[in-house]
């Protein structure tokens, strides 16, 4: 079996992806980092004290975790979900009763969303209680804050997508909050957001652009920079 | 010549290369603020297929005295008070517009969502609504109809005599 290995191990096909080899030297093991693309961020070394458990809890890699939870779980549900008035909402009753496991990936995309939401508010907690916000990682707290914001208008613009009253009512209220901005500001911001006055198809298709495309893709970029940071001032 | 430390700096700016360096710094700055304008523009939606703000509510006898109607389409109350005279009350409630509705075994208008109430004046009795509600413009149209139209707001007083 071990003869099976050595001999992959040394094959064309597998030091063409691993151009090194084993990591069996302190520079082989260096260069399985380096030279990976998932692995690459990582810091060179990490002290033993900042991925001690209790000192984290694990809350960002719970907070990716959930988002690719979501990223999974929502693009399942897109192959059977129209955002139109007629047919969102039926579409999701069929989520629930007609697709199989559609009302169990509905579900989870649900409790996971509730859940990013705590756990990125809990991640933000331990920040601030360890004091990690502090200088040279100040720049870091502030993607981090917005990466909060991100993660609530997430869970707003996917709030409305089942269209029904709650969603509805939901989205009436929140752009109707939005309107009290002064100087014009509000009803010009609610108009673009809606799509038009009232929450109609239009809003329908711009909340489900918005919760499906852009916030995501945002999310993405900053989650990238944030990572990179973290990694970058010693953490996991 | 570039390199001459004699040459002051206002000449300097004047070479070749950051003339052609301004023309294409400048093209690239006019289109990207062009393109911005435009998405701005192409965001905002030109036509809204939202029911009409001008409508008819049909013949007066329809309401009896001293009666609220909600109409659920067009978010609008038709009250028909007592001394016969009629007004047009908006449905939507002032402070984050929910539909509000008529409880007639108390005589107000409450909103479902924060507890709002209003009398059938449209008068605030209770918050956390901001305003009254507003009184849209009622008329009679040719064929005795009743025509309201919510582009037009019109005084707390403003009512149609039939």
């Amino acid at each position: 079996m071990k003869h099976v290995f050595d001999k992959l191990f040394e094959s064309r096909v597998w030091r063409s992806i691993f151009r090194h080899g084993l990591p069996t030297s302190n520079r082989t093991r260096a260069e399985a980092v380096f030279y990976n693309f998932f692995l690459h961020v990582h810091p060179t070394k990490v002290r033993k004290r900042s991925i001690r458990y209790t000192y984290t809890w694990g809350l960002g890699g719970l907070s990716v975790g959930l988002f690719i939870v979501l990223t999974v779980t929502g693009a399942l549900l897109m192959l059977y979900y129209r955002p139109s008035v007629q047919q969102a909402y039926w579409d999701m009753k069929d989520l629930q009763f007609v697709v199989s496991s559609g009302q169990f990936l509905r579900n989870m995309h649900r409790w996971a969303a509730h859940a990013m939401v705590a756990v990125v508010f809990l991640h933000m907690l331990r920040v601030f209680y360890t004091s990690s916000y502090r200088p040279p990682k100040e720049f870091n707290w502030v993607i981090g804050v917005f990466l909060l914001v991100i993660t609530v208008l997430l869970s707003y613009t996917g709030y409305l997508l089942p269209w029904d009253q709650l969603s509805f009512w939901g989205i009436s209220v929140g752009t109707n909050m939005v309107r009290a901005m002064p100087c014009g500001f509000g009803e010009k911001i609610s108009f673009l957001l809606l799509g038009g006055n009232i929450v109609g198809e239009n809003a329908l298709i711009r909340f489900y652009v918005l919760h499906c495309f852009i916030i995501p893709v945002v999310a993405m970029v900053l989650m990238g920079i944030h990572f990179w940071r973290v990694r970058k001032d010693g953490g996991v | 010549m570039d390199n001459d430390p004699e040459v002051d700096k206002k000449e300097r700016l004047l070479t070749r290369r950051y003339f052609l360096e301004s023309i294409g710094a400048g093209a690239i700055g006019i289109a990207a603020v062009g393109s911005i304008v435009l998405t701005g523009e192409y965001l905002a939606p030109n036509v809204v297929k939202e029911p009409p703000t001008k409508f008819k509510v049909g013949s007066p006898e329809n309401y009896p005295p001293e009666s609220v109607t909600l109409n659920k389409e067009q978010k609008v109350f038709i009250v028909r008070a007592k001394e016969g005279y009629f007004y047009a009350l908006s449905a939507v409630c002032t402070h984050l517009g929910c539909i509000t509705n008529w409880k007639s075994e108390d005589g107000i208008i409450a909103c479902p969502c924060h507890g709002s109430k209003f009398d059938r004046e449209g008068k605030k009795i209770t918050g956390p609504a901001p305003r009254p509600l507003p009184r849209f413009s009622l008329s009679l149209d040719d064929q005795k109809q009743l025509v309201v139209d919510k582009s037009i707001m019109v005084s707390d007083e403003a009512t149609l005599k039939v």
